[in-house]
């Protein structure tokens, strides 16, 4: 604590929000020098870890130092700074809107800067639906600071009362002189210091003219000219190809190894590390030449398959402080043993991949000490610090550089790409680029969690819930609550020892423990002969979720139509992430095959105030079609360590052909503040289309996918198929 | 390790590579022409497509050396004078696109499509880009987008 600038931060401690353009931390100083004159907003912790309020991080300790996160130049050209990661939710957009509004500023005139270490405030990642709730509350909150900056430098120029001015377009103006200062002028050779506690007096969002605007993706010239270039596009003078010898299977240990075949390779380096076996060369081909030629025997242990991977996770539970109740109310026993009607169930979900378009990548340079990589990840901090440990550098020593990337929908946490590409390039003294194949993708990231989801449940007669009970195993706690009324209730999620690495996902489990919830609700409806609308607004008080399923159901026509034995028509609603949505699905079925087909999906959606209306259906509407793949076909087939399935030719994805008549009903509460939309949008398809089967069938679908053609277990399924 | 000469976009690039090496890791990793992009390796996706004289080609599934001569048209290749296509400017227009990965495999095989069908079909379009995957799910704006490209030809007069 010898630093003199630690003091200020000391001296600041207490403030909600401490504003200064002085006190930066080193490493961040020549950067900021590179900017050169103009206002610099920045902003002591206290905020920084408000901002990641609730999470935890594998210890990692939260940020002490001061960051900028605005800077206006003597142009009038406006950067913003933050850690957040462009992977095609459109935030590159609808955070410019949010500055641009607070500041006053024409949209054009503002640059996101993001996800590259060196230059942005340190941030935990991007996901859980946290952008839109947390930075784009903090970002706004600068921009107003610095619009007030500048209004009060106007005032002390023109010699008036600060409250006389008026800030829009960029530039500042009396109106009782008709004198404009433009920010740019304002911001030339000033420096300023400024403290700001009281609260934020943000712009609401009913007087919104850039904000809640459905202004087109910032930069969307660059993706359909080709000119955009993701992290597996970088190229750096000298770069090589870098390759990594798999292991035959997870948890194996390397027995022997013949290298000789590609050291004889011209130009080819063999590069080895205990277990890590890499090759690299002057071009991808030979890479991949000298990575085949190489004979390596592993020993992998025998494991778990698909085959009983659900008794296997309950039968082998994780100690883990999550496992306990997470709602506990009444006797559920007590209130089953004496109830009308009841009904138990079991359902599950096997393993998917995220399968991004894009693969890890990752090009590493070494400069001296200094390590730079280009790379494509959800956490961009995160990679340093595991670039820090394999490396045993200090933070400053690693620069790592996101890409608006070929996204992640939650697989892309890890920097495993990145690591590899910089053992290579450090063993080789030039610059590598590691680009994992589809199969390294499949097999060595990490999948969504398989999960067993038991319920019973009891109503009365008249259809009111009595009893709630909800066991996840495995599959994870997010979207476990339930929005029924129900006096007797036990919600319990228990972690298990994943046979295969598994990690986030869009949506997460509140996918599986929606698609169990709103298919056991249906369920109970049918069995107490209630309309499935009618029983859920019965036994529902929320009133945004309850608006949400209102809107759906209006618009796609619910009570209208009727389900027949070709026709099904299923309805469902959850709530997570401060998104509320409700989906209606109309599916064709062929009774003589079997063959069902989804034809429309009608999805309520509302995450409060709205800051993109066109991104914002792109995401919901995004988010459906992606639910197809999980809720009929995906699965990851496995046996012994091994993923079976590691090609597209066959894991089956949604396609054009499977894509319904998609409707998105946004309702935009200007009243409520802002949820993040990237996940929960996901979690509605699966029940609805599963509801729609039951109505026109009677069959009741409890496995997610519900109709592959080939089942976990390697047979071919004799029930529906998509 | 062969001397090939490639016709991309118009322009003859010089480079050496072996026969048996893909067109896409050709123009990847030895002209740095990114444009088409790596999704799967085996003409799955899409991501890859570029048009060989005209017609669409998994850049994945052909060796450099095979088309050596013919005309090759990537991404880069669409605009004119510094105006988009038909297709480009369509995609652009409908925000057909979310993370963007896919995007120039799509927009090459609904360059092609409309070349062949000027005014088609949902259904035919749906056959011609079945093939090409787009995992944010954005196939409803796609659509829409060569449905408007079809339209913004036929009001220049092209068709």
């Amino acid at each position: 604590m010898s630093d003199p600038r630690l003091s200020l931060l000391d001296a600041n401690e207490d403030l909600p929000r401490s504003l200064c353009t002085r006190a930066l931390e080193p490493d961040r100083r020549g950067f900021l020098k590179m900017l050169g004159g103009g206002l610099l907003i920045c902003l002591t912790h206290p905020s920084a870890r408000a901002q990641e309020a609730g999470r935890t991080f594998g210890g990692h300790e939260l940020p002490q130092e001061i960051s900028a996160w605005l800077h206006i130049a003597a142009d009038g050209k406006v950067k913003v700074f933050t850690g957040k990661v462009e992977v095609g939710q459109n935030i590159r957009t609808s955070l410019a809107q949010q500055v641009a509004e607070e500041l006053r500023v024409p949209f054009d005139s503002i640059t996101m800067v993001m996800g590259d270490t060196d230059l942005v405030p340190w941030d935990m990642g991007t996901f859980g639906s946290r952008t839109t709730p947390t930075m784009g509350p903090q970002l706004r909150s600068m921009a107003w600071a610095a619009r007030e900056s500048l209004v009060q430098l106007a005032a002390q120029r023109w010699n008036v009362d600060a409250r006389t001015l008026t800030a829009a377009d960029g530039r500042v103006t009396n109106p009782a002189t008709s004198l404009v200062l433009t920010y740019g002028e304002l911001t030339r050779g000033e420096k300023l210091v400024r403290n700001v506690s009281e609260a934020d007096p943000l712009t609401p969002a009913v007087e919104w003219k850039i904000a809640g605007m459905p202004i087109p993706k910032a930069n969307g010239r660059d993706f359909v000219t080709g000119k955009h270039k993701y992290p597996s596009d970088i190229s750096r003078p000298g770069l090589l190809f870098g390759a990594i010898v798999r292991p035959d299977g997870f948890n194996a240990t390397l027995a022997s190894l013949d290298i000789s075949a590609a050291e004889k390779l011209p130009f080819v380096k063999v590069v080895r590390d205990g277990d890590f076996v890499g090759v690299v060369a002057p071009d991808a081909w030979s890479a991949e030449q000298a990575r085949k030629s190489i004979r390596a025997v592993w020993d992998v242990p025998p494991q778990p398959s698909n085959h009983g991977l659900f008794e296997y996770l309950k039968a082998n539970p994780e100690d883990d402080d999550e496992s306990r109740p997470q709602h506990a109310s009444g006797s559920v026993a007590d209130a089953i043993a004496s109830a009308e009607v009841k009904l138990e169930e079991r359902y599950t979900v096997q393993y998917i991949a995220h399968a991004p378009l894009e693969p890890r990548a990752a090009v590493a340079e070494w400069n001296g000490d200094k390590l730079t990589v280009w790379t494509g990840t959800q956490r961009p901090f995160g990679v340093r610090d595991e670039l820090v440990e394999a490396f045993h550098l200090a933070p400053e020593q690693v620069r790592v550089i996101q890409p608006d990337m070929g996204s992640g929908y939650g697989g892309k946490h890890t920097g495993e790409a990145a690591v590899e590409a910089a053992r290579l390039a450090k063993a080789s003294g030039k610059p590598v680029k590691v680009v994992w194949t589809r199969s390294e993708e499949f097999t060595w990231g990490y999948l969504r969690p398989a999960g067993l989801i038991e319920i019973r449940a009891a109503a009365r007669r008249d259809g009111t819930l009595v009893a709630w009970e909800h066991h996840n195993y495995n599959s994870g706690p997010s979207g476990i609550a339930s929005p029924y009324n129900a006096a007797n209730q036990l919600i319990q999620y228990h972690p298990s020892k994943s046979p295969l690495r598994q990690g986030s996902y869009r949506g997460l489990a509140s996918t599986a423990n929606n698609f169990a919830r709103e298919s056991h609700i249906d369920g109970l409806a049918q069995a107490v002969g209630v309309d499935p609308l009618e029983f859920r607004l019965k036994n529902m008080t929320d009133p945004r979720l309850r608006a949400a399923l209102e809107a759906a159901a209006d618009k796609f026509g619910w009570g209208k139509l009727k389900s027949t034995p070709e026709r099904g028509l299923g309805i469902a609603c959850g709530t997570e992430k401060g998104g509320y949505m409700a989906t209606c699905a109309e599916v064709e079925i062929d009774p003589a095959t079997k063959h069902l087909r989804i034809r429309r999906v009608v999805e309520a959606w509302e995450s409060g105030a709205v800051v993109n209306p066109d991104g914002l259906q792109n995401q919901v509407m995004g988010a459906i079609v992606q639910a197809i793949g999980g809720a009929l076909f995906e699965q990851i087939l496995f046996a012994n360590g091994r993923i079976l399935n590691q090609r597209f030719a066959h894991y089956r994805l949604p396609r054009f052909k499977d894509t319904p008549q998609v409707e998105v009903v946004l309702i935009d509460r200007k009243d409520l503040p802002p949820a993040g939309a990237g996940e929960t949008g996901i979690v509605g398809l699966a029940p609805a289309v599963g509801n729609a089967v039951f109505a026109a069938t009677g069959s009741r679908l409890k496995t997610m996918p519900m109709a592959p053609k080939v089942l976990a277990s390697g047979e071919a399924n004799p029930s529906f198929q998509s | 390790m062969g001397d090939l000469i490639l016709n991309v976009n118009g322009r003859h690039l010089r480079t050496s590579a072996p026969e048996e090496e893909s067109l896409l890791s050709v123009l990847r990793n030895r002209l740095d022409v990114t444009g088409p992009k790596y999704g799967c390796g085996e003409g799955q996706c899409g991501a890859c497509t570029v048009l060989v004289n005209d017609r669409v080609t998994r850049s994945c599934r052909v060796s450099a050396a095979s088309v050596a001569g013919s005309r090759i048209t990537t991404i880069e290749g669409l605009e004119e004078n510094g105006k988009l296509s038909d297709v480009q400017q369509a995609f652009l227009d409908e925000g057909a696109f979310q993370c963007g990965y896919c995007t120039s495999g799509m927009i090459l095989a609904a360059t092609a499509l409309l070349r062949d069908t000027p005014d088609p079909t949902e259904d035919q379009i749906v056959d011609a880009m079945n093939g090409n995957l787009c995992r944010c799910g954005t196939y409803p704006r796609i659509l829409q987008a060569v449905q408007r490209a079809s339209r913004l030809a036929a009001q220049r007069g092209v068709r």
